[in-house]
């Protein structure tokens, strides 16, 4: 302890040679440090010992040996995951987990447009928009998420026809109390090509942009992103297409014993939960937007129209690079509590991941395993969308030179 | 959330609970706070519901009020905690309720590797399925590809998925935890079927259902639920008078004895009866109770036939096998000796 606090303070120069006593602040501060290590550690290792020592005198299982027996359950959603009963609780946990990040990753692009196009009509100088946008704002915040997600789920159970008196608001296109059935195209082995050649669009058009923003800067003229960019993501998977023979046919959902079979799918519970944390979490991000545009001086804007930029120019060039700045980080928060805020998914018999896992703790018995699986995923779910939203964040941060 | 609260705290109460050497008995901690814990059903006619007055009612209730004679020699000496599927192991492990008595399921799982200990079965149930009489379903077997909604934590849900694999149909599970949202799912058709316990198939239909004739209940029941009380491991004392008190409502409708005439039949020469009014020999003191305990059980709350009679028979029940042994049944209690 002395010696290492010793040779800590020999980077401290001239201090160093000054015999440390047990005065020295640094000393202390060093001696606090590992006395609260020291108490960690031991509450740690107490908890741990005396959980042991109770589940093994309870005679309660422990251990995470459950993860590899037959689950013996069955799940409504598996979509993303191939499942069925007779697989492991582990895989029952991954599709809980895909289902999560499945109702999270849209949750997170749809309320993001929502919210952006809601924060901006509020700022709009159309008074009845701008009060519409208002009124939507100051009435989904206070009305408590659980009641919304009730709410959403009542009117697509409730209020929607059982499937042999389906509507068919499109062809092929069926609204029933199980859901929303629609036609998608029958697959086949073009499609795999296609998605390929969409593949080499993406990196392409990658290259050009970046081909194009040396020659903007060598020559000052700016070849056409956009129009140049389009063309390599679209042209490729549709030449592929017509040169595959052009396959078209669709899986059209047909009533099937008690319900539609082909097509695709969304799930009253999915819909419901979907529509929830979007319509929720969207007036927050409304907000925050709102806060991020008033937040960059209106000067900015007249600089702008000063040097010839047309409204939409200044907006996009000067105003909202800025914006961001104000915006991102309480935006992530918003992206953090949509996640967490999907395990209200139970509720309304979504299986996510915490519905899983609670029925694994259920049928099992470990609750301790179960509640750190859900602790340890969303803890790795939350950091990574930090992690990706300060990476975003210092790029486009104001670089100083 | 509240059941992930409670999975939490049950982690909690293991890792902070002392020693066991060094804490109470049971029986002790539960007659130092005067009343006994019961973990409930949150609303499950002729089992545990409470009342228009708020009174909770049903034989799970009955059981929980026959535990607090037994100790209290007072069957108001109880309060009742409702819980859902999902949240009722982790209460009773982490010590939240004494006693939970909720139409549960014995099974080697729960009974075992849950840390759990079944103190025998007020109910012999199975499980069955509900359809929309207009679905013009007759059997079971007829349900391939239908939607079922049940609620987690179920030997239901396990069940299920076994008799679909057993007959190589399949289905669609909604899976909810409340019984309200689940019922209210299954009610607006987001379901074609609604499976649980055929016990409790009869009580929603007959107390849920906007009309109850609008639903069948098909004729196979596909697996055994024997419902019982529970206490958690590590307390043979508490385990021994939850188990004897259930012993003792059968044991006195065998002898004949009910509420109404356990007073005057307490001076009766039947060496059984002088034993169980605990006239003679010590069995309460064994217990660590007071020696009138099954009169007392059987004075305030009535016997198995009574309690039966007073909740379930209103909804249609049969006693079929929860009949007395004596009469054809599987109710069948050792000998109070
Ligand atoms: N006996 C089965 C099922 C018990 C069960 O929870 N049944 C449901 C359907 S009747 C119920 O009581 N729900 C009421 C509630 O969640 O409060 C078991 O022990 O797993």
């Amino acid at each position: 302890m002395r010696r290492r606090s010793g040779s800590a303070g020999v980077g401290g120069g001239a201090a160093s040679r000054v015999r440390l006593s047990t005065g020295d602040p640094r000393l202390r501060a060093l001696a606090y440090q590992a006395a609260a290590l020291a108490a960690v550690i031991f509450v740690g290792w107490y908890l741990i010992s005396n959980t042991l020592a109770n589940l093994e005198a309870r005679r309660i299982a422990s251990g995470l040996g459950f993860l590899g027996r037959e689950a013996g359950f069955a799940i409504g959603e598996t979509s993303l995951v191939p499942y069925s009963a007779a697989d492991t609780y582990l895989r029952a946990i991954v599709v809980g987990l895909a289902n999560t990040f499945r109702v999270a990753l849209i949750g997170i692009v749809a309320a993001t447009v929502l919210g952006t196009l809601v924060g901006l009509a509020r700022l709009s100088r159309n008074w009845l928009v701008a009060k519409l946008a208002a009124g939507y704002v100051e009435f989904v915040r206070n009305v408590p998420l659980l009641v919304q997600l009730f709410f959403w789920y009542a009117v697509i159970t409730e209020n929607l026809p059982v499937p042999r008196e389906a509507v068919e608001p499109l062809p092929g296109v069926f609204l029933v109390n199980r859901g929303i059935f629609f036609p998608v195209p029958a697959w086949s082995a073009v499609h795999g090509w296609m998605l390929a050649a969409f593949a080499g669009g993406v990196f392409a058009a990658v290259a050009y942009a970046w081909w194009a923003r040396r020659r903007q800067a060598r020559t000052g003229r700016r070849p056409p992103v956009l129009a140049g960019a389009a063309a390599l993501l679209l042209l490729p998977p549709a030449i592929v297409w017509l040169a595959g023979g052009a396959p078209a046919r669709l899986s059209v959902p047909e009533l099937a014993g008690f319900n539609f079979a082909g097509g695709a799918h969304l799930s009253p519970e999915f819909a419901a939960l979907a529509a929830g944390l979007i319509v929720y979490t969207a007036s927050f991000i409304a907000e925050i937007v709102r806060a991020g545009v008033l937040s960059v001086h209106h000067g900015q804007f007249e600089a702008a129209s000063a040097l010839g930029l047309r409204r939409g120019l200044a907006l996009r060039l000067v105003v909202l690079p800025q914006a961001l700045r104000a915006i991102v980080p309480p935006i992530t928060s918003q992206y953090l509590n949509l996640t967490k805020n999907s395990s209200l998914a139970v509720a309304i018999g979504y299986p996510d991941l915490v519905s899983i896992a609670n029925t694994t703790i259920n049928q099992t018995g470990q609750a301790i395993e179960g509640i750190a699986i859900i602790m340890a995923v969303y803890l790795t779910i939350s950091l990574a969308i930090s992690a990706l939203m300060n990476w975003y964040n210092a790029r486009i941060a104001l670089t100083e030179r | 959330m509240r059941t992930i609260m409670l999975a939490a705290a049950a982690s909690l109460a293991l890792a902070a609970a002392p020693d066991r050497a060094a804490a109470q008995t049971m029986l002790a901690a539960v007659k130092a706070k005067g009343y006994v814990q019961c973990g409930v059903n949150t609303g499950l006619a002729g089992f545990s519901q409470p009342d228009s007055r708020g009174q909770w009612k049903g034989i799970d209730v009955d059981l929980c009020r026959a535990v607090a004679a037994a100790v209290f020699g007072d069957a108001s000496k109880v309060r009742f905690t409702p819980l859902t599927a999902q949240q009722r192991f982790t209460a009773l492990q982490s010590g939240e309720v004494d006693v939970l008595s909720r139409n549960t399921t014995w099974t080697a799982t729960r009974d075992s590797s849950l840390g759990l200990n079944f103190a025998g079965v007020i109910y012999y149930d199975g499980q069955g399925f509900m359809v929309p009489r207009k679905l013009g379903v007759k059997s079971a077997k007829q349900l391939n590809g239908a939607t079922v909604c049940v609620q987690p934590g179920t030997t239901t849900e396990l069940n299920l998925a076994d008799y679909f694999r057993a007959n190589g149909m399949t289905f669609k599970p909604v899976v909810i935890e409340k019984l309200e949202e689940v019922l209210n799912a299954y009610f607006a058709g987001r379901c074609d079927v609604y499976t649980t316990d055929v016990s409790g198939l009869v009580a929603v239909r007959a107390s849920r259902a906007p009309n109850p004739a609008d639903h069948v209940i098909l004729p196979e029941v596909i697996s055994k639920e024997p419902l019982g009380p529970v206490v958690r491991h590590g307390d043979d004392q508490w385990f021994d008078i939850v188990k004897w008190t259930l012993f003792a409502l059968l044991e006195a409708e065998e002898l004949g004895l009910s509420s109404k005439t356990i007073e005057q039949n307490a001076s009766s020469a039947n060496p059984s009866i002088q034993r169980f009014v605990g006239a003679t020999g010590d069995i309460g003191k064994m217990l660590g109770l007071d020696n009138r305990w099954a009169f007392n059980v059987v004075r305030l709350v009535g016997n198995y036939g009574e309690i039966f009679d007073a909740n379930l028979k209103p909804l249609g029940f049969d006693r079929g096998i929860n009949n007395l042994w004596t009469n054809g049944g599987l109710m069948y209690a050792p000998p109070i000796r």
